[in-house]
């Protein structure tokens, strides 16, 4: 590379990050040459957003230097970044829908009170700087009565008409229909054609190989390849961002084990626990249909987006179905989420922190809190403590909870990995036929994720259905009897124990991506 | 948008409108003593002070704070000027002192809120007990009475109108241009809808949140001078649950609690008219005066149900999909 013309740009000097004791980010490096799309690949938790984030301000950085244009640059919040020309338009749409297109436009640097004299000569910027993306709107409208694709298309004009000399751009084509792209696509080349750099965090390989100058693949928080994108295709970026020889992190499973379970409970009809009937939610899902086995682990695994804990809510009755069924053990379930718990259905959220946990109630407190009923006596309605005691030991130890804890203690003082596994124990108590583990362990460490995974089998083999989602598409190989595959809304592929790969998986993840970026590929 | 949901929203966007021509409605059938000019006149002075703190506690909420201490400020500045005031301190320098009194107390409250990174609520829940606790001890828990200047200043015209309402006029004109035109007054409003956005976006936060609680300060200070005006005493429970009120006011004239929307015109000015012409029509109408907090409390929550069923609809607007399929 042309070393003199790198030094003006953007450079990351061995930059570390962790959350919670878990390192997210290991010392990257990266220049970035004015005048550059650059791709920003790999797969979900790979780092590409907090590395991101840390250019754009929103995060800071354990260790390591940033330089911009030769200078140290140490954005403490979004304001310097923007201050010193990074801008940056996040996954969240991050508007403000009570203001108007034009405030939402210049928020850093409104008119003020000139906007009372001057109404016509800014409506005509705003109109300007709409216009360069392909957007032709009245500037007074609030930014409220927009479509989601026009949110994000007016997010990016903010960007580029704070003048900003970097642009980081995290997936925002996921809303925006084939125009709407191809126009956002032709911007950023104009944007890199004035020497700006433009970096873009994309699911779709395509996109990366048709409008990016080069590409740069994380995996695990580690810049593992950066390439011209002339250099490479598509299967070179997927290699490299599964990349990783499997580990023993996952405890054994032989891949039969769902076919013992179902000759040995006579028929195979008779052994479905969950049959879910071409479910349907508005604009999220799209004629879902699977069946869950009794004794089975069934993996989903899908993009962001892909509507995986959209289904979850919608199982568990969170959210209502449009059209479909959900039958358990051949029983219609309709009702909320109390209705379902009782007749055993469970859900481990994706945000243990928010809605997963009672923070501050003790541990007992915590694993009896659904299964509480059960424990009263019929009469006067009264908790019996002597059984609800004696069972929150038995759940304890069949979690493999640490033993040193005191019931008594606030869950919040627990690692992630105790607390996961009091959620485990709360639907266990509950004695639910069929459990649906929304990223079941993430933020949790190995040796707590191996018992998380242990537990998930004990659990099946019991007789149960475990429905597992999870972005990790390592943890699905390892731990799952099968996994389905989502991609917008629908499932688009179906593997088997025993002929899982993660390129086949990650193809079928893409593939509605893919289809829907290509219908622009005439040239 | 459905024919029912543009209804329920054209309804929920006038409903202070609404309430106030029933409330006037229904007095003035009442009484015909109600619907003179020197009757309304009488509650557009009577509600002016209201209506000034009214202002400064819209901006907080604006903002998605909330600021309890406005009625100690009141009280406090009260108090201090009681006692220039019974030095011989001129009457500007009273003025002077009760308004810095009012600023600094909105300065510690930023402070504390910015600073300290303490809840808003609890903040100023803080500083309310404070106040009135250092305003009881300058006063030694008396009624100081104040001298003829004060009254003179509430009962003094100009153009024709008493100086309250062209005080609480200019005020509350100023304050939505400054909300409406005003980088900060943007910036308030979209820290009000979601703070952590406004922070990616570059905006202050910390530094708006300071303005405003310094403005709620401020105001609720100038609002003691305007009331103290037409009573000429400083009595131990002055400003003694005006924060309420001045809630009451703000919410009523269409403000959320949620924070990011909102009005100071004419939402402050319909909801101080309202929360008066409700005292001054009940007292025409000779009801017994236990009636009166129930009546008012009625209003008011109205006025809170009507703003949390119109967040929950717009919030169910407002769920958007993943995305577009």
């Amino acid at each position: 590379m042309n070393e003199t013309k790198s030094t003006s740009g953007l450079e990351l000097r061995s930059l570390t990050k962790s959350f919670f004791g878990v390192q997210v980010l290991k010392s990257i490096d990266l220049k970035i040459s004015p005048g550059q799309v650059l791709g920003l690949v790999g797969q979900n938790g790979a780092g590409k957003s907090t590395l991101m984030n840390i250019v754009g301000g929103n995060l800071q950085a354990d260790s390591g230097e940033m330089f911009l244009t030769d200078l140290p640059y140490f954005p403490r919040t979004p304001r310097d970044a923007i201050r010193n020309g990074v801008g940056m338009v996040h996954q969240e749409l991050n508007m403000f829908p009570n203001l108007s297109i034009t405030e939402n436009l210049f928020i850093n640097n409104l008119p003020g009170f000139r906007r009372i004299l001057e109404h016509r000569s800014i409506k005509r910027k705003a109109t300007e700087q709409l216009r360069k993306v392909g957007l032709n709107l009245n500037p007074d409208w609030l930014v409220a009565s927009l479509s989601v694709g026009q949110q994000q298309l007016v997010e990016l004009a903010r960007v580029v008409a704070a003048d900003s000399h970097v642009l980081l751009l995290d997936e925002p084509t996921t809303s925006l229909s084939d125009s709407e792209s191809r126009q956002f696509f032709r911007l950023t080349r104009e944007l890199a054609d004035e020497g700006r750099i433009v970096v873009l965090i994309t699911h779709a390989i395509k996109d990366v190989l048709r409008h990016c100058d080069r590409v740069v693949v994380l995996r695990d928080g580690s810049l593992v390849a950066q390439e011209d994108t002339k250099q490479v295709d598509a299967s070179w970026i997927v290699q490299r961002m599964v990349g990783r020889p499997v580990e023993n992190l996952y405890p054994a499973r032989e891949p039969m084990a769902i076919a013992k379970s179902s000759t040995s409970a006579a028929s195979a009809r008779d052994s479905i626990v969950l049959r879910v009937d071409k479910l349907s939610h508005p604009q999220t899902l799209f004629d879902v249909s699977f069946d869950l086995h009794s004794g089975e682990v069934l993996g989903i695994f899908g993009l962001m987006g892909a509507g995986r804990s959209e289904l979850a809510r919608v199982l568990m009755g969170l959210d209502p179905h449009a059209s479909g069924k959900v039958l358990l053990e051949s029983k219609e379930l309709s009702g909320g989420p109390r209705h379902r718990c009782r007749l055993g259905v469970g859900l481990v959220t994706e945000n243990r922190r928010e809605d997963g946990i009672l923070p501050e109630s003790s541990i007992a407190d915590n694993i009896s809190l659904v299964a509480i009923d059960r424990f009263a006596n019929r009469i006067a309605g009264l908790i019996s403590q002597l059984q609800l005691k004696e069972a929150i030991r038995q759940t304890r130890q069949a979690v493999r909870m640490q033993s040193h804890l005191e019931d008594s203690q606030p869950l919040k003082t627990l690692s992630g990995g105790n607390q996961q596994k009091a959620i485990l124990g709360k639907w266990m108590l509950n004695k639910c036929r069929v459990l649906i583990l929304d990223e079941p362990t993430r933020g949790i460490d190995v040796s707590a994720k191996l018992e998380v995974y242990q537990w998930i089998h004990r659990f099946a083999d019991e007789g149960n259905g475990a429905l597992v989602i999870s972005s990790e598409l390592e943890e699905l190989i390892g731990i799952c009897d099968r996994i389905l595959v989502m991609s917008l809304g629908s499932i688009t592929g179906e593997f088997d124990r025993g002929v899982f790969s993660q390129e086949a998986i990650l193809e079928a993840a893409f593939s509605r991506h893919g289809s829907r970026s290509s219908v622009g590929s005439g040239t | 948008m459905k024919a029912s949901a543009r209804l329920s929203a054209i309804t929920f966007d006038y409903s202070s409108w609404t309430m106030l021509i029933l409330v006037w409605g229904l007095f003035a059938m009442i009484s015909d003593q109600f619907f003179t000019w020197n009757n309304l006149l009488n509650v557009a002075v009577q509600s002016s002070s209201i209506a000034i703190v009214a202002t400064g506690m819209t901006f907080v909420l604006l903002a998605g704070g909330v600021d309890l201490s406005v009625g100690a400020v009141m009280f406090l500045s009260a108090a201090t000027a009681g006692k220039l005031a019974t030095a011989n301190v001129p009457f500007g320098w009273c003025v002077l002192a009760m308004l810095g009194v009012g600023l600094c107390i909105g300065m510690i409250n930023a402070n504390i809120v910015t600073r300290l990174g303490v809840v808003t609520f609890v903040a100023t829940l803080g500083t309310m007990y404070v106040g009135r606790g250092v305003g009881l001890w300058i006063t030694e828990t008396r009624a100081t009475p104040l001298p003829q200047s004060f009254l003179n200043f509430g009962s003094h015209r100009f153009l024709g109108l008493p100086l309250p309402i062209l005080l609480a006029a200019a005020v509350i004109g100023v304050s939505q241009i400054i909300l409406s035109y005003s980088s900060i007054g943007r910036h308030l409003i979209a820290l009000g809808h979601d703070r952590h956005a406004a922070e990616k976006a570059g905006i202050a936060t910390d530094r708006i949140l300071r303005w405003v609680f310094a403005i709620a300060g401020l105001l609720a200070s100038l609002g003691a001078l305007v009331s103290l005006g037409q009573i000429g005493t400083v009595s131990p429970t002055f400003g003694e649950n005006r924060e309420f009120s001045a809630i009451a006011v703000a919410v009523i004239g269409g403000t959320s609690l949620f924070g990011g929307k909102g009005s100071i015109f004419p939402g402050v000015v319909i909801g101080a008219l309202l929360l008066q012409s409700v005292e001054s029509g009940l007292v025409m109408a000779n009801a017994d005066p236990y009636l009166y907090p129930i009546a008012i409390s009625m209003i008011i929550f109205a006025a809170v149900l009507l703003d949390g069923v119109r967040n929950s609809i717009l919030a169910h607007r407002r769920r958007r999909p993943i995305f577009i399929g």
